[in-house]
């Protein structure tokens, strides 16, 4: 539970609220599943769980892709190069990788800063995506200056088997890609929906929209992965802050097969 | 005309529709092509046809003297636009231009109308594939309505 404290070897300004923060891993040894989070604490602001932004097999550095939303998330997203912060993890339950190289196809759906929880994922499948033949990366944003890791995206889609789509709600007059919602991008791809699994990370309206156009086109709900976000603070399941119906998303999750989380999902008071 | 049932026949807004019926629509279609950058129509012109896109992409969108031009939606290939035509004044009341260069079957709104009320039965099978697509376009609009990327995740 007591954070060790590493310094920020590199910041890199992805968005205009969202920062890319690269840390000296505390413990090399130490490994992270993609869709697990770190509770990174700062000095005078507090603590937030952050999910995992870089690549599992770089374990001498932890990445997390942070969004200036709050108290803790602001500072943290004004830090520099050089400053200390402290870390504790990784926790939770992540994305099912292994399993995913076992899918004929594989969709990766993420929405705003939700993409970040999916990117190790990538990197993973990138470098060993095992019997998937195709690996289909969706991204969602508001504008095309939220688009998350767009510099990334023509590496990705160089990759054998691998294509990267994206949509914005809104353009300006000189975007030439697509507008409208995440749901239009995945009407419009193809795949055959007996072999696929799908991951999904964004705003909560949002997968439960589109993990039901999912299984609306036959893909088995449990092949289908969503991470849910909730206000973590102990992040080992005692506190309850974080606690969703009967699980605690730090502990069961954050990433849980649609069919332990479905019947929640509908639920206002939750 | 072979040809263009054809098209027709194969463009996903009309998937499975009835051989008589897309014969007796060929003749209120043709080919069109815009390049990028060309209007389709614009806001307040005369609706007079629907547009099924077979290859690039058209943006509807509008202007705020505040903000500029605005894109609302994109319309790509195997995807359809266009049905102010159905309902008096005709009228566009948004802008679509070409953003890449589009290949497209335009769908003469007022022959279509002509034909709607001369057989029922394709008034209504159109009208149903219509009513998919303002639904759709209706949910597209209320999600982003609802700015849900700004949520704090």
């Amino acid at each position: 539970m007591t954070p060790r404290f590493v310094r920020i070897k590199r910041t890199v300004r992805e968005t205009p609220d969202v920062v890319t923060l690269d840390l000296e891993s505390p413990d090399p040894s130490s490994i992270f599943t993609p869709g697990q989070f770190n509770m990174l604490y700062l000095f005078g602001a507090g603590e937030v769980a952050i999910s995992f932004s870089g690549d599992p097999d770089r374990p001498d550095t932890l990445t997390h892709t942070i969004r200036a939303v709050g108290s803790i998330t602001r500072p943290l997203d004004a830090l520099k190069r050089g400053a200390m912060i402290g870390v504790r993890g990784p926790y939770g339950r992540g994305w099912p990788t292994d399993e995913a190289r076992r899918a004929e196809t594989v969709l990766l759906i993420g929405g705003g800063i939700g993409l970040a929880p999916l990117r190790p994922v990538i990197y993973s499948l990138v470098r060993n995506r095992g019997a998937a033949r195709r690996v289909i990366v969706l991204c969602g944003a508001r504008t095309s200056d939220d688009l998350l890791f767009t510099r990334e995206f023509a590496s990705w889609s160089r990759q054998g088997g691998f294509e990267v789509h994206w949509i914005i709600d809104r353009g300006e007059l000189a975007w030439q890609g697509r507008v409208g919602v995440i749901t239009d991008l995945l009407a419009s791809v193809r795949f055959e929906a007996s072999g696929a699994l799908a991951m999904i990370c964004g705003p909560e309206v949002m997968m439960r929209i589109v993990s039901g156009d999912l299984v609306s086109r036959g893909v088995d709900a449990a092949k289908i992965h969503i991470s849910m976000e909730r206000n973590m603070r102990c992040a080992i399941g005692t506190c309850g802050h974080c606690q969703f119906g009967p699980a605690f998303v730090c502990k069961d999750g954050p990433v849980f097969p649609l069919p332990q989380i479905a019947p929640m999902l509908g639920i206002r008071e939750l | 005309m072979e040809t263009l049932e054809r098209l027709l026949r194969e463009h996903p807004f009309l998937e499975s529709m009835e051989e008589r019926h897309l014969e007796f629509m060929t003749g209120c279609a043709r080919n069109v092509r815009f390049a990028s950058g060309d209007f389709v129509f614009k806001a307040g012109e005369s609706a007079a046809a629907a547009y099924m896109v077979r290859e690039g992409r058209v943006a509807l969108e509008t202007h705020l003297p505040d903000r500029g031009t605005m894109l609302v939606a994109t319309i790509e290939q195997g995807e359809m636009f266009g049905w102010a035509w159905l309902y008096p004044p005709y009228r566009w009341r948004f802008d679509a231009r070409a953003v890449l260069p589009v290949r497209a079957i335009a769908l003469d709104g007022p022959c279509l109308r002509a034909k709607c009320e001369a057989d029922h039965d394709l008034g209504y099978e159109l009208l149903k594939r219509f009513l998919r697509e303002i639904d759709r376009h209706l949910e597209r609009s209320q999600l982003q309505l609802l700015d849900m990327y700004r949520v704090n995740l």
